[in-house]
C-alpha cells in the first residue's frame, strides 16, 4: 500500500514507476482474501485517523490531497463506538474526544485534569518533522498521569495498534497513535479494504504506472554506494534510477548483494498475532454486540511483549466487528455478522508445528481467545456458524516480514535512507502504520527522496 | 506570460492541490501558510505543478520565494516571461 501510494506520486509527475509485488493480489497486511464464499480483510480492523468531509488537518486529509483523491473516494463510514476494558473498570470512546474525557472523568475522577493537560501537550507533536519521536512514552505517561492503571488503559488500544516495541512505545509513535485513535477515530469502508486498493490500484495505472504481480524480488545489484539493478525470482533484472522497497529494514538488507554477513534476526520486530474470526448467525448486535472495537486486558498491568512460553498469550486481545460502523442506510448491513478476535502470539512456536499439529493448534487456540474475550463482552459463541483463524505464518506470507512483525522492526528508519544513495525505505520499517500510516509513508518517502531533483 | 497569467496559473495550482480550500478572498500580500491549511507537502507540489505544467524548475534553496502570492509572481516572472 506504502509502494502504491508512492507510485501515485510519482507517476502523477511524470516518473515511469513500476511497482513489483511478490503475490498474485495486491496489499501485503492491508490484503484481503475470499473463503468458502465469504470476503475478508487481512488487517483491517478499521481505518484510523478518521476526520469528516472538510477537516483540512491531519494525516487523511493530508493524504486525499496529496493523492488527488476526493473524501467521499474512500466511502468511510465513522465507527459506532469502542472501549478499553480492564477488570472492573471500561473506558467507552468514540470518534468525538469529549466522549473520552466524560469516560475517564468519570471513571477516574481525580485523574480529570491530569488527562486535559496530557491533551494539551499531545497536540503540539509534529509528525512531519518528528523532532521528539525517540523517548518513553510510559515515562512520559507517569510524568502527567498518577493513576497506574488509567496508564494501562491509555497504552492498551495505542501498543495494540501500532507499537513495533515490546513494554513500552516511543514517544513520537504515542503521539501519533494517540491522535490517530483518540483525537480522530475508526472508520471502514462498507466494501472493505478493498475498495481503497481498488482506487489506489486504478489510479496509479491510469498514470502510467506499471504493476506487476507474482514478480518476486531476488535480489539487488549493487555496484559501489548505488543499487543498479532489481533481480526477480524469475531471472529479470529491472533497472531503475531509484529504489523504494516496503520490504522491511532487516529484509531489504537481505536483498543486497554487498551486503554478504548475515543481518542479525533480533533487529526484526518479535510482536505478532494470531486471528480468530467467527461468523455468526446474526448481526453482532443482535446477540448484544454493538460496539466497533473493544479492547481488554484481564489484569491491572497490560503485558505487551511476545509470549514467554506457549503459541499465544490470551490476557489481553481485540474484539472487533466490521458490521459495527455507521454505514450508510442504502448500503444496509453486511451480509455475515463477524466479530474479529486478535490474540498476541509467537512466530516461532507457529511456524515449528508440523501441518497436523498445525491445524489442530489452530483450532485449540480459536476456543481459547474467544474463551478469554467473552468474559469482555456478550458471550457469542452458541452463534458461531463458520471460523477462520490466520497466524503469524499466514501474516508473513502476506508481508515477507521476519517473525511476521506486524507493525515492523522495533527501530525505525524515519528518514527512509539505507547505506546505499539511491535505496530508500517505505511502509512500516519507515515508521508509519496502519492504512492511513503505509499510505503516507509511501508520499512522503517519494517527496523527499524522489522528486526534489 | 504576464503577473496576471501567473497569479491566474498559480490559483488553478492551488484549488488544484487543495479543491476544499476557499481561493476568492485570498490576499496576494499575506502569506499562504496564514490564510490557508497548507503543509511543507503542498508547497513541494506548487513547485512540482510548476514544473510538470511548464517546465519551471525551482531549486530547493528557492522555496522560501513562495511565501505568499505577491513574492511567488515576482519570482516567477522572469521565469516564466517566455512562455
Amino acid at each position: 500500500m506504502s509502494g502504491l501510494a508512492a507510485g501515485i506520486r510519482l507517476a502523477h509527475y511524470d516518473q515511469k514507476v513500476c511497482i513489483l509485488e511478490k503475490h498474485w493480489t495486491i496489499g501485503g497486511l492491508n490484503g484481503f482474501y475470499r473463503l468458502g464464499g465469504r470476503n475478508y480483510d487481512v488487517g483491517l480492523h478499521a481505518v484510523t485517523n478518521f476526520t469528516p468531509p472538510g477537516t483540512k488537518k491531519g494525516p487523511l486529509a493530508r493524504l486525499l490531497r496529496q493523492l488527488r483523491f476526493k473524501w467521499e473516494d474512500f466511502e468511510l463510514s465513522p465507527q459506532v463506538g469502542s472501549a478499553i476494558a480492564f477488570p472492573g473498570v471500561r473506558l467507552g470512546f468514540t470518534n468525538d474526544i469529549e466522549f473520552l474525557r466524560s469516560e475517564v472523568a468519570r471513571a477516574f475522577p481525580a485523574e480529570k485534569d491530569n488527562f486535559e493537560k496530557l491533551l494539551t501537550q499531545l497536540v503540539d507533536y509534529d509528525d512531519l518533522t518528528q523532532d521528539n519521536f525517540g523517548g518513553s512514552a510510559r515515562q512520559f505517561l507517569g510524568s502527567v498521569i498518577n493513576d497506574p492503571l488509567l496508564i494501562e488503559m491509555i497504552l492498551c488500544p495505542l501498543m495494540w495498534y501500532g507499537n513495533a516495541r515490546e513494554d513500552d512505545m516511543d514517544f513520537g509513535q504515542f503521539c501519533i497513535m494517540f491522535r490517530s485513535i483518540f483525537l480522530e477515530g475508526f472508520a471502514r469502508p462498507f466494501a472493505g479494504v478493498r475498495l481503497i486498493l481498488k482506487h489506489l490500484v486504478r489510479r496509479f495505472r491510469s498514470l502510467g504506472g506499471e504493476l506487476k504481480l507474482r514478480s518476486s524480488v531476488a535480489s539487488l545489484k549493487i555496484d559501489g554506494d548505488r543499487v543498479v539493478g532489481v533481480e526477480l525470482e524469475s531471472g529479470e533484472v529491472l533497472e531503475g534510477k531509484r529504489i523504494l522497497s516496503s520490504a522491511g529494514i532487516v529484509e531489504t538488507q537481505r536483498l543486497c548483494e554487498d551486503l554478504t554477513e548475515k543481518v542479525p534476526d533480533q533487529r526484526a520486530g518479535q510482536l505478532t498475532f494470531i486471528e480468530s474470526i467467527s461468523v455468526l448467525d446474526k448481526q453482532p448486535k443482535e446477540v448484544g454486540f454493538g460496539e466497533t472495537i473493544v479492547f481488554y486486558n484481564d489484569s491491572p498491568t497490560f503485558h505487551w511483549r511476545s509470549p514467554a512460553s506457549g503459541l499465544c498469550d490470551t490476557r489481553t486481545g481485540v474484539i472487533c466487528s466490521p458490521n459495527n460502523y455507521q454505514y450508510p442506510s442504502e448500503s444496509g448491513n453486511l451480509e455475515d455478522g463477524i466479530i474479529r478476535l486478535t490474540t498476541i502470539a509467537d512466530f516461532h512456536s507457529w511456524v515449528n508445528l508440523d501441518e497436523a499439529e498445525y491445524q489442530r493448534q489452530k483450532m485449540w487456540w480459536y476456543d481459547r481467545s474467544v474463551a478469554s474475550a467473552v468474559r469482555f463482552i456478550p458471550d457469542f459463541r452458541s452463534h458461531v456458524v463458520d471460523t477462520d483463524v490466520f497466524t503469524p505464518k499466514t501474516i508473513r506470507r502476506f508481508t515477507s516480514h521476519d517473525n511476521g512483525a506486524v507493525y515492523g522492526a522495533p527501530e525505525k528508519k524515519l528518514d527512509g535512507t539505507t547505506h546505499l544513495k539511491n535505496l530508500f525505505l517505505c511502509g512500516t520499517d519507515q515508521g508509519f502504520v496502519g492504512i492511513i500510516g503505509a499510505i503516507v509513508s509511501g508520499i512522503s518517502m517519494a517527496n523527499m527522496h524522489c522528486l526534489k531533483d | 506570460m504576464g503577473p496576471a497569467e501567473i497569479r491566474d496559473e498559480i490559483l488553478d495550482i492551488l484549488s488544484d492541490i487543495a479543491p476544499d480550500e476557499d481561493l476568492s478572498g485570498l490576499k496576494d500580500e499575506v502569506a499562504f501558510r496564514e490564510q490557508l491549511e497548507l503543509d511543507s507537502m503542498d508547497f513541494l507540489d506548487i513547485v512540482m505543478e510548476l514544473r510538470k505544467r511548464h517546465r519551471v524548475q525551482i531549486p530547493e534553496e528557492d522555496y522560501g520565494n513562495l511565501a505568499s502570492m505577491a513574492t511567488t509572481v515576482k519570482y516567477l516572472e522572469p521565469k516564466m516571461a517566455d512562455i
